[in-house]
């Protein structure tokens, strides 16, 4: 599976530098090595979801209590949370660090994604949600923290893309 | 049996704990009762006040945490079932209160009302212990059993559709957010110390 495995663990990693403890995942394509390093990994606490926007409810109860998490979701599972998104962390001011991994965009041989790629960073923005590209493997650290940095200061969502290049080797 | 007769019957439990409502009468009728800072009534967002409580449960393993839904909340999440039992957190106690109506939006009646079996629903779902309480001493019992239990645990109690006659709360929706974070901070700081 061309999915890059090497750069899922930096992502991995960077969550962890950034106390991630918590992480809420659906499986898609894209996102299985990061979903079998939560699993293998006795410090996390993995949550399956049935749907994206349990999600949202799971980091909001642990952002209240006080413990970092992360939702690692497909673009279509971010369009399957969008109200949680908005009557529950835009309405409470809960920080929500947004994996999102970005089907559809260029490159995408799958008709089927295309739609989803095609408005996911318009709604983001309609959302007035923040969002950073993880294009370079270089800047995944970096963004990461500084994207967890920015959603705790404003009490606030912020969408972190995984985009084809960093996601996808072929 | 009133909703506000029950809450009133087990608020001696729901008192020191965690506890996370759904939005509308159950919301009005617990602040009523008598609000305290460790009680989040989420007044949006139907459907995940299940979801907020088992990651509140899963971030504090050491208190309990204690969900007042409803069936029409319920029903637009039933997934939040297979979560919750998939990992089973034992301080966690999920109690519907099943009116079979959504009253705050004009008492139209939900699935419940034709037949569908929430507690059957939680038990197909893998939840550990499920209840179905409607009298007040068997609902004040089973929330008593569940807390000393430790094991997951939804207790379904039938309702009357009566409400309250205003759902005011003179608390605000952030207000109560901050007030709720510290609340749970003190109690973990308190479980340290």
């Amino acid at each position: 599976m061309p999915v890059s495995a090497t750069n899922s663990r930096l992502i991995y990693d960077a969550l962890k530098a950034c106390d991630v403890k918590i992480m809420s995942a659906l499986p898609e394509t894209w996102l299985v090595h990061l979903i079998r390093m939560a699993e293998e990994d006795p410090a996390m606490t993995l949550v399956r979801l049935a749907k994206e926007e349990e999600g949202i409810g799971i980091s909001a109860g642990a952002h209240l209590a006080g413990v970092n998490s992360a939702l690692l979701m497909q673009n279509h599972g971010f369009l399957a949370a969008i109200n949680p998104i908005v009557s529950l962390a835009l309405l409470y001011k809960i920080p929500l660090l947004m994996l999102i991994s970005y089907r559809g965009h260029f490159g995408e041989k799958d008709s089927w994604q295309t739609q989803g790629g095609l408005v996911t960073e318009p709604i983001l923005s309609a959302m007035n949600i923040p969002i950073w590209h993880l294009n370079n493997a270089g800047e995944v650290q970096r963004r990461l923290k500084d994207a967890q940095t920015l959603a705790q200061a404003s009490l606030h969502p912020v969408a972190v893309l995984l985009p084809r290049e960093l996601m996808w080797e072929d | 049996m009133l909703r506000i007769d029950a809450l009133q019957a087990i608020y001696p439990e729901l008192e020191n704990n965690i506890v996370v409502t759904i939005m509308g009468a159950v919301a009005a009728e617990l602040y009523t009762v008598g609000h305290r800072p460790n009680f989040f009534y989420l007044e949006h967002a139907m459907g995940l006040a299940s979801s907020m409580g088992l990651g509140i449960a899963l971030a504090m393993p050491q208190h309990k945490v204690i969900v007042l839904d409803g069936d029409g909340s319920l029903l637009m999440n039933l997934g939040t079932l297979s979560t919750m039992a998939r990992y089973k957190p034992g301080n966690l106690l999920h109690i519907v209160f099943d009116n079979e109506s959504l009253l705050s939006v004009g008492g139209f009646p939900t699935a419940t009302a034709t037949g569908t079996d929430l507690a059957g629903i939680a038990r197909a779902s893998g939840v550990p212990t499920v209840i179905e309480a409607n009298t007040l001493e068997s609902l004040s019992k089973s929330v008593r059993d569940a807390l000393a239990s430790n094991t997951l645990t939804t207790i379904t109690s039938k309702v009357e559709a009566i409400g309250p006659k205003t759902f005011h709360m003179d608390l605000l929706l952030l207000e109560n957010r901050f007030q709720f974070k510290r609340a749970l901070e003190a109690m973990k700081r308190h479980n340290e110390g």
